[in-house]
Order: structure tokens, then sequence, then C-alpha cells
């Protein structure tokens, strides 16, 4: 059975959308008022009932970058430019690696079994299952004797290792999938080991290589613990500068606050429609396939 | 066959020849074909070793000392097994696992019930399926940081949506995050709210693998819609139930994003779980070593779930055809 999307046991009509739609709507109700919210001024925010119908206004947004400190005065960034870039340029480069090194170790874990096998793989897995802080302790100290901390080094380092369980389990699970009758039939044609894999094994999975730079991307994208603790201003993260924003002491500007979140979890919300159909096997780390 | 063995020989026996071996060198003794399941994952081992296990071996060693991780100088002081006894006979380390757990039960209760009721809601095709889906399993991706800033907006007393709404009913004004057991409950929403979707996609995955023809013959017998549940339905989504259980107890077991970000572990501390707690003790007071003994025992609980969890999969599999 084709695992292209998330299978159903038979149809429904009109009726059933209806239904379904009703409470998936209640369901996505909190994001949905995070996101009216970015678009409302201070007055709309504030008002009951809640406006679902309004004059949206772009100002939140603006603010979120520029910060006009005097009345009339010059704009001012405010720096989350920087910490998008950041999160984006951190993500994409640890998750890459993470990729590269963990496609290579899951090919051998599920082509080259060694002696302990499952044991490498439970000890891959509890390092991921394991609470961040207990790692965060010693490698705090180590980042501060190293001087690491708040370096890109540091962080994309730290974050291809918190990938690389996730990145392991994955491409095992696509590899373990495949039919292996046709490596043999490639290898009956002379095919040599690396021909198999390049030519052979690598192209079928690309789907699902995708698939897991994406999820890997989004894990690192919302990982709070570690950037809080490790990066610096210059290298901080979109969440860590979220999460300072309430604890300012004067007060919350709620929609600034909205449209920070706005912007930081629209793309995750678009990419996880995209995943739809391998969303079973990301959350499980691919240990549960269908 | 016997014949022509003396003049070809089995490859080992070319490969431990020390002319061959000149011949090809290092790179040729590295690239020999038993080599190459160590030479693939080495990378990954060695990347997990350095970052991973080395530091944990360490917060191992420094678990058995008093030690500072802010004053990098002084030297760590060994105090033997006091940091874990201390842990042990200490009434707030009690009280943090406690909470914790108050919110693994709540929250994965809640989570197994609306997930289940999602899925049943979810099973069959109807149009626009694919894209409710969306908005549904949207939460579980988000980032739980960003889900205890939204859960904090959302219970504000002055504007939050959660507040304004019961006092529309009750006419009395109401602060959510005021008391220890409405802001376990705060908590104990925000993650189930989070996570529904996540048993929700594995109770599904349940539903599907039941094979038509049980259905068809349950039909024939004119069994009831319960007693198709209970014989049919429910035997298939049990083991993931079980896994979606597991997994999950594992996850609210280390809750801290949602708990540091939205109450702070307050009010007084509780709702500060064990994840807050040794975060606090580990960055706030700086006391190291007993945050390392904490971190251990923690990970002994991790290790034993994760066991289990892996052991249900197997067991799982095996089932499957």
């Amino acid at each position: 059975m084709s695992a292209r999307e998330v299978r159903s046991i038979g149809q429904a009509g009109w009726g059933r959308t209806l239904g379904a739609a009703a409470v998936s709507i209640l369901y996505f109700f909190p994001v949905l008022f995070i996101i009216l919210a970015a678009f409302k001024t201070r007055q709309d925010i504030l008002t009951w009932p809640v406006k679902f119908v309004f004059t949206p206004t772009l100002d939140n947004f603006v603010s979120v970058f520029f910060r006009v400190s005097v009345e009339g005065g010059a704009a001012e960034a405010t720096g989350f430019g920087r910490y998008f870039f950041n999160s984006m340029f951190i993500g994409g480069s640890s998750v890459l690696l993470a990729l590269v090194i963990g496609t290579a170790a899951a090919y051998g874990f599920s082509r080259f079994p060694l002696r302990g096998n499952d044991t490498y793989l439970f000890m891959i897995l509890t390092t991921r299952m394991m609470p961040p802080i207990i790692a965060i302790i010693p490698i705090f100290v180590l980042f501060r004797i190293f001087g690491l901390s708040g370096t890109y080094q540091g962080i994309i380092a730290l974050y291809t290792a918190f990938n690389l369980p996730f990145s392991i389990w994955m491409v095992k699970s696509f590899f373990d999938d495949l039919d292996r009758d046709i490596e043999d039939a490639a290898r009956m044609d002379g095919s040599g080991e690396w021909r198999v894999f390049r030519r052979v094994c690598l192209p079928q999975i690309y789907a699902g290589l995708a698939a897991t730079f994406v999820f890997a991307v989004i894990l690192t994208w919302n990982e709070f613990v570690f950037a809080l603790l490790l990066t610096g201003t210059e290298t901080r993260t979109v969440p860590v500068q979220i999460v300072r924003t309430i604890g300012g002491a004067m007060g919350v500007d709620w929609g600034l606050l909205s449209a920070l979140e706005t912007l930081f979890i629209i793309p995750v919300v678009l990419v996880t429609f995209a995943l739809q159909n391998q969303l079973l096997r990301g959350v499980t780390f691919g240990t549960i396939r269908r | 066959m016997t014949h022509i063995q003396p003049l070809s020989p089995p490859p080992e026996t070319i490969a431990a020849t020390p002319m061959r071996r000149s011949a090809r060198g290092f790179l040729g003794w590295l690239m020999a074909p038993e080599r190459r399941g160590p030479l693939l994952v080495a990378p990954a081992i060695a990347t997990l070793v350095i970052v991973n296990v080395f530091p944990l071996l360490w917060s191992y060693g420094l678990s058995f000392f008093n030690y500072n991780a802010k004053r990098i100088a002084v030297p760590p002081r060994w105090v033997g097994l006091a940091n874990y006894t201390d842990l042990f006979s200490d009434a707030d380390v009690w009280g943090r696992f406690v909470n914790t757990a108050v919110i693994v039960i709540g929250s994965v209760t809640l989570q197994l019930i609306v997930g289940f009721l999602l899925a049943l809601l979810f099973a069959r095709e109807f149009p626009l399926r694919r894209y409710l889906l969306m908005l549904v399993l949207a939460p579980m991706m988000l980032s739980l940081s960003a889900v205890g800033v939204f859960f904090k907006l959302f219970y504000e007393p002055t504007f939050g949506f959660i507040p304004r709404l019961v006092q529309e009913f009750t006419g009395q004004p109401v602060v959510i995050l005021d008391t220890p057991v409405k802001a376990m409950a705060a908590i104990v929403c925000a993650d189930a709210w989070m996570w529904s979707p996540f048993v929700m996609l594995l109770v599904l995955a349940g539903l599907v693998s039941v094979p038509k023809y049980l259905y068809e013959a349950a039909e024939i017998d004119r069994a009831g819609a319960w007693r198709r549940f209970r014989t049919i339905t429910f035997p298939y989504i049990r083991s993931l139930l079980l896994l979606a259980l597991l997994f999950r107890t594992i996850e609210t077991f280390k809750i801290f994003d949602v708990p540091y970000v939205l109450t702070e572990g307050g009010p007084g501390t509780s709702t500060e779980t064990v994840s807050v707690y040794l975060f606090r003790v580990a960055f706030n007071y700086f006391q190291t070593g007993r945050a390392s003994a904490l971190g251990y025992i923690v990970l002994f609980g991790v290790i034993v779930l994760t066991s289990l969890y892996l052991y249900a999969i197997q067991t799982r599999r095996s089932e499957q055809p």
C-alpha cells in the first residue's frame, strides 16, 4: 500500500466535511487568534467580543523589524532580520551536515549490519530521547572552556549532533523499505558497491531525504533550550528572542508579539501541509511507518 | 570443483599475503568489504561520541563533585555520593517529580482521548479532508516555546480569550494562572492541544490497517457496532495506542518549554517540572554537580521508557504480516 497520503477506511460525504470543518477550525483557533491579532490595531486587540472583521494593518509587522523610539525620530532596526537569518542559516547548515553523515550511517546500519547493530541504534535513539538539559550542562562548561558559546561553529556543531539521531533513524527507515532485489540485480550486472549506493539506492529515496531535511529543519527552527543557553547576541535565534520579548519589564506589546509569532509559525504550517504524507514517520523518528 | 582450488585461493588469503597488502596499501586495507559497515557509520558515531557521549560521561563524573560551572577556575571538590543522597532525601525534588507526574498523567490521558476521537472523525475520506487535516495536524509541528507564548496570550487576564469567555458566562473576572490547580490545568491543556494530533496520526494508522474483509464478515454475522469495535478494530489499534502512550510519556516527562514560558513554574513552585527545576539548579543556582546527578536520575528513567518503546515496536512489527 502506498504511503502517499494519510489513508482512510472508506468514503463519507459533505456532511462529514461540515462536521470536520467545525472541529478543525475550533482546533486551529488558538493559531488563528494569533494570526488575526497580528493584523489588528491596539484597540482592535483589546475589544470584546473578538473582532473577526476589521481593517487589517501591517504596523505590527513593521514594528517587528523597525522600532521608532522617539516620535518622529528615525526608525531603528530591531535586529529581527538578523535573528531570522540566524535561524535559517544555523538550521540549514546543521541539518545538511547531519543529513550527509546520517545518510552514510543509515546505509551502513541498513545494508552492512555490525555486530551489535541494534545496540548502536538503541544508543543513538537514546541520545535523542533524553532531555536536552542533561547534555547541555557539560556542553555549557565545554563551550565556556573552548570559547565556543555565542559562535556559529559551536551551535552548528551542537545542532548537527542533535539532528543526527533523527536523520539516521529516518533515512534508515527509507533504506529498509527498498526492494533488495533491485540492488542484487545491479550487482549481478557488475555494478560496484559505490554505484549501487549512488545510482540505485539513493535515487529511490530522494523524496524521503527531502522530507527528512525539512523535518529536521523544523525541529531545529523550533529548538529553544540549546539556543537559549549557547547563542550570543550575534547568533541568537528567533524562539529565544520571542521569549525575551515577553520577558521584558515594560509591559508586553501583544500586537508585536503576535506578528512575530505569525512570521515564525506560518512557514511551519505551510511545510506541514507539504509533508502530510511523511508526518507519521517523521514524528516517530522513522520507528512507525504505517 | 576441488581440483581448481589451489589455483584460486579465497579472497581473504589474497588480502593476507604481505605482497598483496603492500601493493594496495592502507587504503586497500581500509576499503576491504568487511570494513564497509564500520566505515560508513564511523563519522556518525564519532560525531555523537564527541558532542554527546563525551559530555555525558563528563557530567557523570561531575555528579560526584561539588562544582560551579560559572567559576571554571575553582577546581571541583569531591563529594562522593552526596549529590545523589541529597537529591533522594530532598522533599523539593520529590515535589517536582510529583508535578511532572501530574502533567504527564493529565496530558497524556487527554491526548489519548482527544486524539482517538479526532482519528474517528478523520478515518473516512471526505471532500476537503486533506486541507482540514492540515489545520488539525499543525499544532504538533509548532515550536514548544511558541505554543507557550500562544497560550500566555490566550490566558492573558485583561484581554486573553479564555478569561473573557469565562467572564461572559459567569460575570466574574477570572485569572487563569493565579492558583496552582488552574495553572496546572492550563499547562495540561496547552500540551494536550499540541500533541493530540500525534495520537490521532497513530490511531489513524491503526484504523486503516484493519483488513476490510473482517468488517464484511461482521456485517454478515450482524455484529453490533460496539462488538465490531471491540473484536475487530480495537485489536488493530491496541499496539499503536500503546506506542502513542509510551512515546508521549517519554516526551511529556521532559516537558520544559511550556511551563518555562507559560508559568515559569509558578505560582510558587506548583508547576515547576523536573526539567525546569533541573534548568534552575544548573543555570540559576549553578550547582553543576547536583544538576548532573539529577540529570542522571532522569536519564535512567528515559532509558527505561525508551527500551519499553522499542520493545513495543518490535512486538508490533512481528505481529504485522
